[in-house]
């Protein structure tokens, strides 16, 4: 559904990116992972469109997305820093989403609306949420226009624990559903539960790309964690 | 296209700064045109003000609520919608908002003391120069990443074009003034938004004679009915230039 071919992207002398290659099909949920600063933000931005590649290039249903807008109709996006126009509440910044892709969707999932209690505080100003209200605002817009493709980025991080199960779930129904969801986290026990597949990424370069059950099966250790480190260290050794 | 002029307008228009402008400017005219008995006099001196606090306004205004918008352009690339249009729609809603602004404040005392020929290109000169200043420092914005930095870049450009520009030119006529410098003189008011709209007004007023001999050359130039077409071009080049030069760098830019 979205083949990323050969994405190189600096910002200055770091390099974000280097020669990326990856490949997303639909009915998959990909989790992102690596360290601090290893490119998987501005590799999801770059199929957002947000950040441009240097070089390489990145295909949504078998066409080119760069001086393409339509295919973003496809994806609910959450952005690990949910920044939004301060002066206005949660219900304009709701209904102006809504209104720019009223085009494209009819009818709208506000299951997430409800279940974060949302509703109730609509009349707050964005400038006034903590970082948790925000990121389920962000999640709220995301799951909104029941999109094929889902990119989350730290979706967890900041919520208060029934928030983060609501939201896992809906993410789960999501995969059932067969949508394509590809989601970045620390948090490996979320990811341990809802992943089918994991890239793991470090200094811009792709590391591996695995499904889950050959990680597993291949390292010995049931937990994403576990597997995780043990790989790390004989990628290392 | 149209829903985000809506929203970006909407928004400009809740910021008290453009109120606040507006009453300034509203201030100022009615009290120029209310102290002198000539109505002319006042618009002579509301044209020097307005010359200077319209272009600082209008850049400064823009370039600032440029850079508050950030978070509210990332929200936006983020959604089935044409950087383009994101970025004329943010164009649009200044100018837009800016121009009401100043024909509120200045168009309406104008038209109430000097509804002559020369007050309406007044109020078609203010609108214009607020359209180029917003177009300038959309540009600025869109250079530099640093908040800062771009607001300083945009100060900078106002002073050049309010005071240095003309400061260049006056000591260029006095090292060269045993050259005929006319043609010169009509070519270089080209390149400063601020003098070609000052020219084009006070050859209205008939004042030109004070500008002494170039005054009568421009009077010549200007004056004419190509003159005032090709100084309307300019203006127009400058409003498209900058502009044109903005959105291709927004499409490339990296958020």
């Amino acid at each position: 559904m979205i083949i990323a071919s050969n994405l190189t992207k600096q910002f200055g002398k770091l390099s974000a990116l280097d020669n990326v290659s990856v490949n997303f099909t639909k009915g998959e949920c990909i989790a992102l992972m690596g360290p601090n600063g290893s490119g998987k933000t501005t590799l999801i931005k770059c199929i957002l469109g947000m950040v441009v590649p240097d070089s390489g290039f990145i295909t949504f249903n078998d066409k080119n997305i760069l001086h393409n807008w339509q295919y973003r109709q496809h994806i609910g996006y959450m952005p690990q820093i949910g920044r939004y126009p301060e002066n206005m509440t949660i219900g304009q910044v709701i209904s102006m989403i809504k209104d720019i892709r009223s085009a494209y969707n009819k009818s709208f999932d506000e299951e997430l609306i409800e279940s974060f209690g949302l509703n109730e505080i609509l009349k707050k100003r964005m400038r006034t949420l903590s970082g948790g209200t925000r990121q389920k605002v962000s999640a709220s817009l995301a799951f909104l226009f029941h999109s094929d493709v889902l990119i989350l980025d730290e979706p967890t991080a900041g919520l208060d624990p029934v928030a983060s199960e609501i939201l896992k779930e809906k993410i789960k129904t999501k995969i059932k559903n067969g949508k394509l969801v590809i989601i970045t986290s620390h948090i490996l026990s979320d990811l341990d539960e809802l992943a089918t597949q994991v890239i793991y990424m470090q200094d811009g370069k792709l590391r591996f790309h695995k499904n889950i059950n050959e990680l597993r099966n291949e390292t010995g250790q049931q937990k994403l964690a576990k597997a995780i480190v043990s790989l790390m260290h004989n990628h290392s050794a | 296209m149209k829903k985000i002029f809506k929203y970006v307008t909407a928004d400009i228009l809740r910021n008290k700064i453009v109120l606040a402008y507006t009453l300034l400017l509203m201030v100022i005219s009615f009290s120029l045109f209310m102290l002198q008995d000539d109505a002319s006099k006042g618009m002579l001196s509301l044209l020097n003000i307005t010359l200077l606090i319209v272009p600082l306004t209008s850049i400064i205004f823009s370039a600032i609520y440029v850079y508050n918008s950030a978070e509210f352009i990332e929200l936006l690339v983020s959604q089935p919608l044409k950087r383009k249009s994101i970025w004329l729609s943010l164009f649009y809603g200044l100018a837009a908002a800016l121009s009401i602004a100043f024909f509120v404040g200045a168009g309406i005392p104008i038209i109430i003391y000097q509804p002559t020929s020369t007050g309406i290109i007044m109020i078609i000169t203010g609108i214009v120069l607020s359209v180029i200043f917003v177009a300038i420092a959309l540009l600025a914005a869109v250079l530099t990443r640093d908040k800062a930095k771009g607001i300083g870049i945009t100060i900078m450009i106002w002073l050049f074009f309010a005071l240095i520009f003309d400061g260049l030119i006056l000591f260029i006529l006095f090292q060269f003034e045993d050259y005929p410098l006319d043609k010169f003189m009509i070519f270089t008011s080209a390149f400063n938004p601020v003098d070609l709209c000052r020219i084009l007004i006070l050859l209205q007023m008939d004042v030109s004679a004070l500008m002494g001999y170039t005054g009568a050359i421009f009077k010549d130039f200007f004056g004419s009915h190509v003159g005032s077409v090709v100084a309307g071009f300019v203006l127009l080049l400058w409003v498209i230039i900058p502009l044109w030069l903005s959105t291709r760098k927004f499409q490339k830019k990296d958020l």
